[in-house]
């Protein structure tokens, strides 16, 4: 047993942390918020890496993978995190991508990966609606065929940053008379410029716009953007879904979280003293980097069995778990460590060029309550905690 | 031992409760909080016919001769509505520092004001760097000829933007965070030499930041003892700090039952997502978590009247424990919410807000918990 990095590996530390530090976007260096951004903003890392061979490092080499090992892989995730870059969004990269080289056939694959590895085309994920959520399997969206196209009908909601997208992958009903509501399902591309697309945003608590409504109006989908069999959905969508876990750990992230935490606790003062020297607050901040440790080592023991040939299983969702609560933690000492400067709304103090002229509070108390708010998302999407812990219940537990 | 309300109590609490539900339904609030000026002064003026602004104070001063446990009533009702209008800033600190420590002549000009409605006060004393000291100030005044020029800059003043007055701490001896040297004012907010900065805050008030230079103010803006005014700002924070644990408790009360409503409602596999007992149990450890804070609240409530040790005690108690039972609540209520609860169209996310931002007014969890061990 061994936790050092190879020199080879430190070698290729240094690489991507030089073309990182001579190619990433200036004025996106340190962003807080991701979900503020302007399109061209989001897009703009990924663009530089689609350039360079890089934009999707976990795919097969054949279709444009870079070939690292999941210990590289891993040091990819940190180096970014260090400037807290703007990442590839996951619903091209890490969700419809992986599908359509696994299921789809060699025309799909030549329209659509070449558009996801480059970012030229931005992808939404069409899965949940108002009456399925949890039970995703109980989707009421009806895809009907209609000779050479589907008409699709439904309202799907929650549909992720759709205001920008290109593409959508949902999940549709093809058979309401199969035996079990999954087995009628089927996974269907759809242009969003389609007539019938509509997409309504949805205002969250934090006063931002991310999610939407997508409703679905006799939307004509050429029969060739089903992907893999008819009635086959619900396993590409598990398959997916299994790889989006993953991905949501967010040590990397994390851990510049914990240095930021720790830089604004250090610029906050209580009696005179630095926050960051008061026992009661630097113990919670000890507790925190604890929790992390043990989910790095954790995420650190799935990497290795991946190597090892397993894909990822059930225990992602310990991952699942464990990232997003410590994600949250780290939102919630951050709003304790800025004190009063946690109640101004964002939107009412920024002006319009974004600036905080004439300043409330320090630059770091600004997104403070509003990120707080907004990341009580993530023990809620990507499949709850509470199902989560169910799947650990019934895959591993036995119950 | 009696748990009981007075049958005045009880109409207290019926006749706001209808207010509340008639005129502060949801989109009526939302509106409010929205609109330009982000309050209603006519609910104000409703208050003050009811009798409601008058109710703490002693009836030669124009009051009901109400107490704590009254205040402790309007809270809730209010946290149940998560009612914005500045009840605490104005009748409870801004009230409390003239009942406690007024001049005749300071209680006849603004007491009245108050009760009748026509002066609403703002409570400056947080600074940027003084986190939750009351002590910490960088704010000066200086004794010029009869009266005093202060300097300084207040931070989240909430209510400021509707305030026709501000009750401000500064310093007027002593070094920062001595105990000793600090005063408190009364200053009209058009006095010259006032800015302010103006925002909502992500709980749906209004604050401001504020800044003071060269404001001069007459002699008689001092209430209180000059540089001897700490324990009397104790002792209103510690009231302000009851009165706001009721408001939490009442909008625990509503998220609670949100909650509980919304998992009958909500199906998911075939049934309502309160059949899972793993839901069942959180919000069992929601509702213990509420009656635990009610406790506390009303500990910290009787507490007032105490002697200075046991009311501070009980009041850091309340902080601590309703401030924990807040996080919780207001999270476990967003969270069995699904989706739902994290969009601005449910009103549960905006109870969640509120029991965020009240954890940290007048000190959060980590203050108190210390406050209570260097009490013994
Ligand atoms: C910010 C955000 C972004 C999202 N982005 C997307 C997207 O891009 N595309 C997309 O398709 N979807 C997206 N979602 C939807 C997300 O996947 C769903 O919100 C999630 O599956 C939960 O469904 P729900 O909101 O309907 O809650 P419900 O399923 O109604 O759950 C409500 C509560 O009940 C609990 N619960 C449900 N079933 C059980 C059970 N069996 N046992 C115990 N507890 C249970 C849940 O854990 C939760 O606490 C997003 C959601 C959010 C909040
Ligand atoms: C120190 C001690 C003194 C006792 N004294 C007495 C005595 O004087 N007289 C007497 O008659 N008995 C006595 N008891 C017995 C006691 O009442 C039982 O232990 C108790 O009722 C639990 O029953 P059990 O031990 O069979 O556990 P079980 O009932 O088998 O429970 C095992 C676990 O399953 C959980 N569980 C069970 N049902 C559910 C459910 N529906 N939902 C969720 N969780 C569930 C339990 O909470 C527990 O964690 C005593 C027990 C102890 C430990």
């Amino acid at each position: 047993m061994n936790l050092d990095f190879t020199p080879e590996e430190q070698a290729f530390r240094d690489e991507v942390r030089a073309f990182i530090a001579e190619n990433y976007p200036e004025h996106l260096g340190d962003v807080g918020l991701r979900e503020d951004l302007s399109r061209e903003d989001f897009l703009a890392w990924h663009k530089i890496l689609g350039e360079k061979g890089w934009s999707v490092p976990a795919w097969p080499e054949q279709y444009g993978g870079t070939g690292w090992t999941p210990t590289q892989r891993y040091i990819w995730s940190e180096e970014n995190a260090r400037v807290n870059a703007v990442m590839p969004l996951p619903f091209g990269v890490s969700m419809v991508g992986p599908v359509i080289y696994t299921f789809g056939n060699e025309e799909q694959k030549a329209k659509h990966l070449p558009g996801i590895r480059s970012g030229e085309v931005w992808w939404c994920q069409g899965y949940s609606e108002p009456g399925a959520g949890s039970d995703l399997a109980s989707l009421k969206t009806t895809a009907v065929r209609d000779g050479d196209h589907y008409v699709i009908n439904g309202q799907k909601t929650w549909t992720t940053l759709a205001q920008y997208a290109d593409w959508g992958f949902f999940l549709c009903r093809t058979d309401p008379d199969a035996a079990k509501p999954q087995e009628g399902i089927s996974f269907i591309l759809v242009d969003m410029k389609t007539p019938g697309v509509e997409v309504k945003p949805i205002k969250l608590l934090d006063g931002g716009y991310e999610v939407n409504e997508t409703w679905l109006t006799d939307v004509r989908v050429p029969v060739e953007n089903l992907v893999g069999e008819e009635n086959k959905g619900w396993t590409y969508a598990k398959f997916l879904l299994a790889h989006e876990r993953s991905g949501i750990a967010g040590v990397a992230r994390s851990k510049r979280g914990v240095e930021k935490l720790r830089e604004i606790a250090a610029n906050e003062t209580l009696d005179g003293a630095p926050l960051i020297e008061d026992f009661d607050f630097a113990r919670k901040v000890s507790q925190l980097e604890i929790d992390l440790a043990a989910l790095e080592i954790t995420e650190l023991r799935t990497l290795a069995g991946e190597q090892a040939g397993n894909g990822p299983g059930p225990e992602s969702s310990i991952l699942k778990i464990k990232g997003t609560e410590i994600q949250q933690r780290l939102t919630e000492l951050t709003l304790e460590a800025v004190g009063s400067y946690a109640a101004p709304y964002y939107h009412s103090i920024a002006n319009d060029d974004g600036s905080n002229e004439y300043p409330v509070g320090p630059d770091y108390s600004a997104h403070a309550a509003e990120t707080y708010f907004n990341m009580r998302k993530t023990s809620i999407y990507g499949g709850s905690n509470e199902i989560q812990r169910n799947i650990i219940t019934k895959m591993i537990l036995g119950l | 031992m009696d748990f009981n309300f007075t049958e005045e109590q009880d109409m207290v609490r019926d006749g706001l409760s209808r207010l509340v539900r008639e005129q502060y339904d949801w989109e009526t609030r939302r509106k409010a909080i929205e609109s330009e000026a982000g309050w209603r002064p006519e609910i104000w003026a409703q208050l003050a016919e009811l009798g409601i602004l008058g109710m703490p104070f002693s009836e030669d001063v124009g009051g009901f001769g109400g107490g704590a446990v009254d205040a402790m009533i309007v809270m809730e009702e209010f946290g149940k509505g998560l009612v914005v209008e500045p009840f605490v800033p104005t009748v409870v600190c801004a009230g409390g520092f003239l009942k406690h420590a007024g001049s005749e002549s300071q209680r006849e000009e603004h007491l009245s004001a108050i009760i009748d409605g026509s002066r609403v006060f703002a409570f400056a004393y947080a600074e940027p760097r003084g986190r939750y000291d009351y002590a910490d100030l960088e704010t000066t005044a200086k004794k010029d000829g009869d009266g005093y020029v202060l300097n300084g800059h207040k931070a989240v003043v909430i209510g400021a933007p509707w305030a026709s007055h501000f009750v401000v701490t500064a310093r007027t001896g002593g070094d920062r965070r001595d105990r000793e040297g600090v005063s408190v004012f009364i200053v009209d907010k058009s006095a010259d030499g006032i800015t302010t900065r103006d925002y909502e805050t992500v709980d749906g008030r209004r604050a401001s930041e504020v800044y003071f230079e060269n404001v001069s103010v007459p002699a008689d803006a001092l209430i209180g003892e000059e540089g001897g005014a700490l324990p009397l700002i104790e002792q209103v924070t510690d009231e302000a700090i009851a009165a706001q644990c009721a408001e939490a408790c009442g909008a625990m009360k509503v998220a609670h039952a949100m909650t509980l409503e919304y998992s009958k409602q909500r199906k998911q596999f075939g049934v309502p997502i309160g059949k899972f007992q793993v839901l069942q149990h959180r919000m069992v450890d929601m509702y213990t978590a509420y009656e635990t804070a009610v406790s506390l609240t009303y500990l910290a409530t009787i507490k007032l009247d105490a002697g200075e040790k046991e009311r501070k005690r009980a009041a850091s108690s309340a902080k601590v424990g309703v401030g924990q039972s807040a996080r919780f609540i207001g999270q476990e209520a967003v969270q069995i919410h699904g989706g739902n609860g994290v969009t601005d169209e449910y009103a549960v996310g905006h109870y969640f807000k509120r029991l965020t931002i009240f954890e940290n007014e007048f000190g959060n969890v980590d203050h108190h918990l210390k406050r209570h061990v260097s009490l013994g």
